[in-house]
C-alpha cells in the first residue's frame, strides 16, 4: 500500500468543564494509508466521535487537544496556523461530516444557494447560479444525484438524499481523506446502501483516497472498510483487517461486541441467543485503572487491575490492547 | 362473529387508517391499507418495514390511540374500542421506543412500579408490592440496589428500556406492543433488551415487535408481518418470510440489509456512471 495518508500518534484529548476533566480520547495511535477505508467501531460514549473531531484539528469550547501529534497528507494540524489549517487542509485535503450532518441544511435555503455560500467562503469569490449548476451538477450527477436536486430545498429530499447531498458538498475539492462520523444511523436499509454505494463510487474514481468511517453498525462497517478500528473507553483495544477481526476477534471486548450484534445472515440461519456485555462503559471522568476494560471483562486477571496493557502488534497487521497477548507483561 | 380461534389474541382485518388535514382543501395521507394479520397467544410477532411504511401507524391503531378509518380490530374476540379504558389498558401494554422520554423526570423510578402494581391490583400492602418488583427487576437482569430509589437522568437507556419491561412484566398483560424498543439503546446492551422479550415471551405475554432491522426480527420473531406504503406485502412463519421471501420487495430489502459475512458487490455498477435510485419526493 502506498505512503500514509493520516498518520495519528499518541493522541489526547480531553473534556474540560464544570463537570470534571472526561477522558474523551487517551493515547491513541492509528495510521490511515492512501487507498485503504478504515472503519471506527464501539459503544456509544467510549470516543469516536471524539477521535475524529480531534483528527480535524477543530476543537470545541470544552473538547482540548492534550497532547500527541496528527498528520494530514504532511501537515501537523496542532502546529500549524489556524488559517493554514483552514484554508489547506479541510475541505482540500480532509473532509469530515460530523453526525447528523444533513440536519445542517439551512431548511430556508435552496441546496444550490448554500453551495454558493460554501463555494464563497472558500474562495472569497460568490459563484452564480449558472455556475454553480454546471460545476457542482457535474459532480452531483456523477454521484447520482439528479441535477434538479440543487433547486430543491432540504425538506423536499428523503433522508436518504440529505445525507448524500452532504457527502457531495464535502467531497467538492476533493479531500483526500474523508472522516464520516455516523452516516448511516438515521436511514433505513436501501437508503444506507445507496449511501455505502455513493461512498464506494467516490473512493473507487480516487476523488477521496482514504476513509474514517464511523459506526456503531458493524456490517455497514464490513461493506466500506479493509481495517477495522474497536474503541473502548477512549483507547483503540483492537486494530487489523476486518476480515481478520470479525473472523477471529481476539479482544474480550470485540469479542463481546460481535457476540451482541444481532446481524442478518441468510446463509447462516437464525442465531442462537445472544450474549451481551454486562454492566456498561466506564465514567471517563475517572477510568478504571488498569485496562479499562478489566470491571466488564469475564477473562480479567489480578494485573488487568493493575498496570495498563501496552499496545502490541501481533503477525498479520494486529494490533492488540490487551494482557493476554502481551507476552510475559 | 365467526368462530375464535382459543389461541388468537389479536385478530387485525382489513384496518385502514387514512391520515386527513384542512377542511377546504383535504389533504389525504393513507396511513396503512387493508392490513390483516392475527397475534396468538405466546407468540412473537415481528411487523418489519421501511421508515414510513406505516408500522406505527398500525401500533398506534392497536393501542387505541386513535381510531381506524376502516376495518376491526379484536382481542379476544371482541373489538378494542368496547373495552373500557382501564379493562383494555391491563391487556395491552406498550414499551416505548424512547425510554429517555417515558420516565417523568421528578420522580423516583420506583414510583412507576408501583403504580404499575396499583394499576393493576388496587391496593396492595407495600412488603408485597416490594416483594414483587425486586422479583421482576431479577427477571430483567437489574440490581435493584442499582435503580430503585434513583431518578432516571441516573441511569442509562439500557436500565430504563429494561424498567419499562419490568414494568410491563408487573402488570402481565396479554399482549406487549414494542415499537422499535432498542433504537435508542446502544448496541451491546440491544441483546439484553431482545433477550428480556424471549422471557417475556416464556411467560405467556405475546408482543407485537415493531422494527426495521432485518437482523433483530430475524433473531427475535416467530411469526413475521413485512409492510410497504401501507400495506402489507408478505407474512408467514419468520423463518420463511425472512429466510426465502416470495415477494419481490422483500427480496429486495433482505438484499440491501448489510451482511457480516459478505461484502456488497457493486464492482457492475461503479465503472458504470448509473444513477443511484430514488428521486425526491
Amino acid at each position: 500500500m502506498e505512503n500514509p495518508l493520516v498518520i495519528v500518534e499518541r493522541l489526547r484529548g480531553y473534556y474540560v468543564g464544570g463537570f470534571g476533566v472526561v477522558h474523551g480520547v487517551d493515547d491513541v495511535s492509528l495510521t490511515i494509508r492512501a487507498g485503504e477505508g478504515v472503519g471506527l467501531v464501539g459503544e456509544s460514549g467510549c470516543g469516536k466521535s471524539t477521535l475524529a473531531q480531534l483528527i480535524t484539528g477543530v476543537t470545541g469550547p470544552v473538547l482540548h487537544y492534550q497532547g500527541g501529534t496528527v498528520m494530514v497528507d504532511g501537515f501537523n494540524v496542532y502546529a500549524i496556523p489556524e488559517e493554514t489549517l483552514r484554508t489547506e487542509v479541510l475541505c482540500k485535503r480532509l473532509a469530515y461530516i460530523p453526525q447528523a450532518a444533513m440536519d445542517s441544511l439551512n431548511p430556508v435555503k435552496r441546496i444550490r444557494d448554500l453551495l454558493r455560500d460554501v463555494v464563497k467562503e472558500r474562495t472569497g469569490r460568490r459563484p452564480s447560479n449558472e455556475e454553480v449548476f454546471t460545476t457542482a451538477g457535474e459532480h452531483f450527477e456523477s454521484l447520482g444525484l439528479p441535477r434538479r436536486v440543487l433547486n430543491l430545498y432540504p425538506h423536499e429530499l428523503s433522508g436518504g438524499m440529505k445525507q448524500r447531498v452532504v457527502v457531495a458538498i464535502s467531497t467538492l475539492w476533493n479531500p483526500k481523506i474523508l472522516v464520516v462520523d455516523e452516516p448511516t444511523s438515521a436511514l433505513d436499509v436501501s437508503s444506507q446502501k445507496l449511501l455505502v454505494k455513493t461512498l464506494m463510487l467516490l473512493r473507487h474514481r480516487g476523488t477521496v483516497k482514504s476513509m474514517l468511517f464511523i459506526t456503531h453498525d458493524i456490517p455497514v462497517a464490513r461493506q466500506v472498510c479493509e481495517t477495522l478500528a474497536v474503541m473502548y473507553a477512549g483507547q483503540l483495544v483492537e486494530v487489523g483487517p476486518v476480515e481478520e477481526v470479525l473472523d477471529s476477534p481476539r479482544h474480550p471486548y470485540t469479542r463481546g461486541l460481535l457476540s451482541s450484534i444481532a446481524s442478518y445472515e441468510p446463509h447462516a440461519g437464525r442465531r442462537a441467543r445472544l450474549e451481551c456485555i454486562p454492566g456498561r462503559p466506564p465514567d471517563m471522568r475517572n477510568p478504571p485503572p488498569g485496562c479499562r476494560f478489566h470491571p466488564r471483562c469475564s477473562l480479567a486477571q489480578p494485573r488487568c487491575a493493575q498496570s495498563e496493557p501496552p499496545e502490541v502488534t501481533l503477525a498479520g497487521k494486529r494490533m492488540l490492547r490487551c494482557w493476554r497477548f502481551s507476552g510475559g507483561g | 362473529m365467526r368462530a375464535q380461534d382459543a389461541a388468537v389474541l389479536l385478530d387485525v382485518r382489513q384496518l385502514t387508517k387514512i391520515y386527513t388535514s384542512g377542511y377546504l382543501k383535504t389533504t389525504r395521507v393513507v396511513g396503512c391499507q387493508g392490513v390483516s394479520f392475527v397475534v396468538k397467544r405466546g407468540e412473537i410477532v415481528t411487523l418489519l418495514g421501511e421508515s414510513g411504511s406505516g408500522k406505527t401507524t398500525v401500533a398506534n391503531l392497536i393501542l387505541r390511540i386513535f381510531r381506524p378509518t376502516a376495518g376491526e380490530i379484536l382481542l379476544d374476540g371482541t373489538d378494542i374500542f368496547s373495552y373500557p379504558p382501564r379493562a383494555y389498558y391491563a391487556k395491552v401494554q406498550q414499551v416505548f421506543q424512547d425510554p429517555y422520554a417515558a420516565f417523568n423526570y421528578f420522580y423516583r423510578i420506583d414510583r412507576v412500579l408501583h403504580r404499575a402494581l396499583a394499576f393493576k391490583n388496587g391496593r396492595m400492602a407495600l412488603t408485597e408490592r416490594q416483594a414483587r418488583i425486586m422479583e421482576v427487576l431479577d427477571v430483567v437482569g437489574l440490581n435493584a440496589s442499582e435503580v430503585l430509589g434513583r431518578y432516571p437522568h441516573q441511569l442509562s437507556g439500557g436500565q430504563l428500556q429494561r424498567l419499562l419491561i419490568a414494568r410491563a412484566l408487573l402488570i402481565e398483560p396479554d399482549l406487549v406492543v414494542a415499537d422499535e424498543p432498542t433504537s435508542m439503546i446502544d448496541a451491546s446492551s440491544r441483546a439484553g433488551i431482545l433477550n428480556h422479550l424471549f422471557d417475556l415471551r416464556d411467560r405467556g405475554i405475546a408482543i407485537l415487535f415493531i422494527t426495521h432491522d432485518v437482523g433483530q426480527a430475524a433473531y427475535i420473531a416467530d411469526k413475521a408481518v413485512v409492510m410497504h406504503k401501507g400495506k402489507v406485502v408478505e407474512q408467514g412463519p419468520a423463518s420463511q418470510v425472512l429466510f426465502s421471501p416470495t415477494h419481490p420487495y422483500v427480496q429486495k430489502l433482505l438484499s440491501d440489509v448489510p451482511k457480516l459475512r459478505e461484502r456488497w458487490d457493486f464492482s457492475q455498477e461503479l465503472g458504470t456512471n448509473v444513477l443511484l435510485g430514488d428521486s425526491p419526493r
